[in-house]
C-alpha cells in the first residue's frame, strides 16, 4: 500500500536521507525511532512531500510520485497523495481562527467538497471518537495541548486517509498530557489503521507498533518486529541508542 | 461675534457637505483600489519569481519615497504633456490609490509572512492548493495582524485627500478655501473643516475597533 524506493534528500549538500526503501502493508503500525538529526522526521515529511526529496519513488495506494522529476509538474498528483495521507504535526498546527469542529471539517468542506451538513456530522462523530464531544465550538487557544493534538488527529481522520503519519505527536506536550494522546493513537491501532509514527516514546513503540525502524545518519540501520527489536537489537548502533534511552 | 460665526458655518453647510462628500468618495475609492492593487503587489513581493518581486519593490520604493503632492502634480499637470488628460477627480483618485497601494502592499506582505509556516503545511497536508490555503488559512489570520495598520493608513488617507484641493478637486478643504476667499472668515471656516475631518476620522476609528474585536473573537471565551 505504501512503497518507498531509493529516497534521497540533501540539505545544503549534506545527505540526510540515503537510498531509503520501505514497504508498509495495510493495517501495519510502524514506529520510527532514532537519535535527533538521524533523518526520521525528514523522511516522514518527504512521504507527503512537505519536504522535497531529491530523488526516489513514493507510492501510496494508486498515486505514484517520482521525486527525480520536477515536482511542480506533479502538483495535482501531490494533492491527491496528500488526501490519502493524514499528517499529525509535533506542534499540532491547528487553524487558530477556527473552532475545533471547523478545524476537523475544513478538509472535507474545502478539498472534498462534502456538503456542510454531512461534514458537520462527520466532524462531531470524529471529535467524539477522540474524546472531545462537547468541545466542538471551542477555539484551539482554549484547549490544552493534549486536546489540541486530539483535534489534529480528528482533522487528519476526517479526510479518511489510507495512512496517517505522526511526527513526534507527544514531544510538545506537558508530561501529564502525553497519555491521552497516546491512548487515542493506540485506539486507532486497534482499528487496524495504517500508521507511521516517529516517536521518542519507546514503551509506546514497543507496545503499539508491529514493526520498529531504527534510523541513524540518514539510513535505516535496523528494522524488526517491535518486541524483537527492543529485546534483541542486532546492530551495535541500535544497542547504543537503546542503551542510552532506556538506561539499560 | 459667535452668533455671526455660527451663522456663517450654517450658511456654508451645503458647500461643506458637498465637499465632505468628495472627501469620502476619494477616501473610500482610494482605500478600495489601494487594497486591490496593494494585495496584488504583496503577492508579487511574496512570489518566487524574482522579476515580479523586484517590480513590486521598485513600485513601493518610488511611491513611498516621493511626496504624494508631487505624485498628484505629475498625474494632473504632467501627464497632459504626453497626451493623457485627466479630470481632477479621476486624477486625484488614481494618485491616492497608487500611493495607498504602496503602503498597503507592505502591510499585507508583512502580515502574510508573519503567519507560521506550520499553517501552510497544515493546509497542504489536507490536500489544499496554495490558493485555498491562502484564502482559508493564511489570509484570515494575516488580516487580524494587518487591521490596525490598515486602519491607520485609512485614517491618514482621509486627511491626505486634502491635497487634492491643489489640483482643483472640490473636496472639503477646497470648499473652505473658496468660502474664505469670499468671506475672509478664515479662523471659523478652517476650524469647522478641521472638526469635520475629525468627525470623519473618529467614525473610521470606531469601525476599525469593531472590526478588530470581530477578527479577534477566537481569543475570547467560546459562546455557549
Amino acid at each position: 500500500m505504501i512503497r518507498v524506493q531509493r529516497l534521497n534528500k540533501q540539505f545544503n549538500g549534506q545527505a540526510v536521507l540515503k537510498d531509503i526503501d520501505l514497504s508498509v502493508e495495510p493495517g501495519e503500525v510502524i514506529a520510527i525511532i532514532g537519535p535527533s538529526g538521524s533523518g526520521k522526521t525528514t523522511f516522514l515529511r518527504c512521504l507527503n512531500l512537505l519536504e522535497t526529496p531529491d530523488s526516489g519513488l513514493i507510492q501510496v495506494g494508486d498515486v505514484e510520485i517520482d521525486a527525480s522529476r520536477p515536482l511542480k509538474q506533479q502538483g495535482g498528483l501531490i494533492r491527491r497523495l496528500r488526501q490519502q495521507v493524514g499528517f499529525v504535526f509535533q506542534n499540532f498546527n491547528l487553524f487558530p481562527h477556527r473552532t475545533a469542529l471547523e478545524n476537523v471539517i475544513e478538509g472535507p468542506l474545502v478539498v472534498k467538497k462534502t456538503p456542510p451538513a454531512h461534514a458537520a456530522a462527520l466532524g462531531r462523530q470524529l471529535l467524539a471518537k477522540v474524546g472531545l464531544a462537547g468541545k466542538e465550538d471551542a477555539y484551539p487557544r482554549r484547549l490544552s495541548g493534549g486536546q489540541q493534538q486530539r483535534v489534529a488527529i480528528a482533522r487528519a481522520l476526517a479526510m479518511e486517509p489510507e495512512v496517517i503519519l505522526f511526527d513526534e505527536p507527544t514531544s510538545a506536550l506537558d508530561p501529564e498530557l502525553v497519555g491521552e494522546v497516546l491512548a487515542t493513537i493506540r485506539g486507532l491501532a486497534e482499528e487496524k489503521r495504517t500508521m507511521i509514527i516517529v516517536t521518542h516514546e519507546m514503551n509506546f513503540a514497543r507496545d503499539v507498533a508491529n514493526r520498529v525502524i531504527f534510523f541513524d545518519k540518514g539510513v535505516i540501520v535496523e528494522q524488526n518486529e517491535a518486541k524483537a527489536l527492543f529485546a534483541n537489537p542486532q546492530h551495535e548502533r541500535t544497542r547504543q541508542f537503546l542503551g542510552k534511552i532506556l538506561g539499560g | 461675534m459667535i452668533a455671526e460665526s455660527l451663522q456663517l458655518v450654517a450658511d456654508s453647510t451645503p458647500f461643506l457637505l458637498k465637499g465632505a462628500g468628495y472627501t469620502v468618495l476619494l477616501s473610500v475609492g482610494g482605500m478600495f483600489f489601494g487594497l486591490v492593487l496593494g494585495f496584488a503587489l504583496a503577492l508579487m513581493r511574496l512570489s518566487k519569481i524574482a522579476p515580479l518581486d523586484w517590480l513590486a519593490r521598485i513600485y513601493v520604493s518610488f511611491f513611498r519615497g516621493t511626496p504624494l503632492l508631487v505624485q498628484l502634480f505629475v498625474i494632473y499637470f504632467g501627464l497632459p504633456q504626453i497626451g493623457i488628460e485627466l479630470d481632477p477627480i479621476p486624477a486625484s483618485l488614481i494618485g491616492l490609490s497608487l500611493n495607498m497601494a504602496a503602503y498597503i502592499c507592505e502591510i499585507l506582505r508583512a502580515a502574510i509572512s508573519s503567519i507560521d509556516r506550520g499553517q501552510w503545511e497544515a493546509a497542504a497536508s489536507i490536500g489544499m492548493t496554495r490558493t485555498q490555503a491562502m484564502r482559508r488559512a493564511i489570509l484570515p489570520q494575516a488580516l487580524r495582524t494587518a487591521l490596525p495598520p490598515l486602519g491607520n493608513s485609512f485614517i491618514s488617507l482621509v486627511k491626505d485627500t486634502a491635497l487634492a484641493a491643489t489640483i482643483q478637486v472640490p473636496e472639503l478643504f477646497r470648499q473652505a478655501q473658496l468660502i474664505t476667499a469670499r468671506t475672509f472668515e478664515v479662523f471659523t471656516m478652517y476650524l469647522a473643516v478641521a472638526v469635520i475631518y475629525w468627525i470623519l476620522c473618529s467614525v473610521l476609528a470606531h469601525f476599525q475597533h469593531r472590526m478588530e474585536a470581530r477578527v479577534n473573537r477566537h481569543d475570547q471565551e467560546p459562546q455557549r
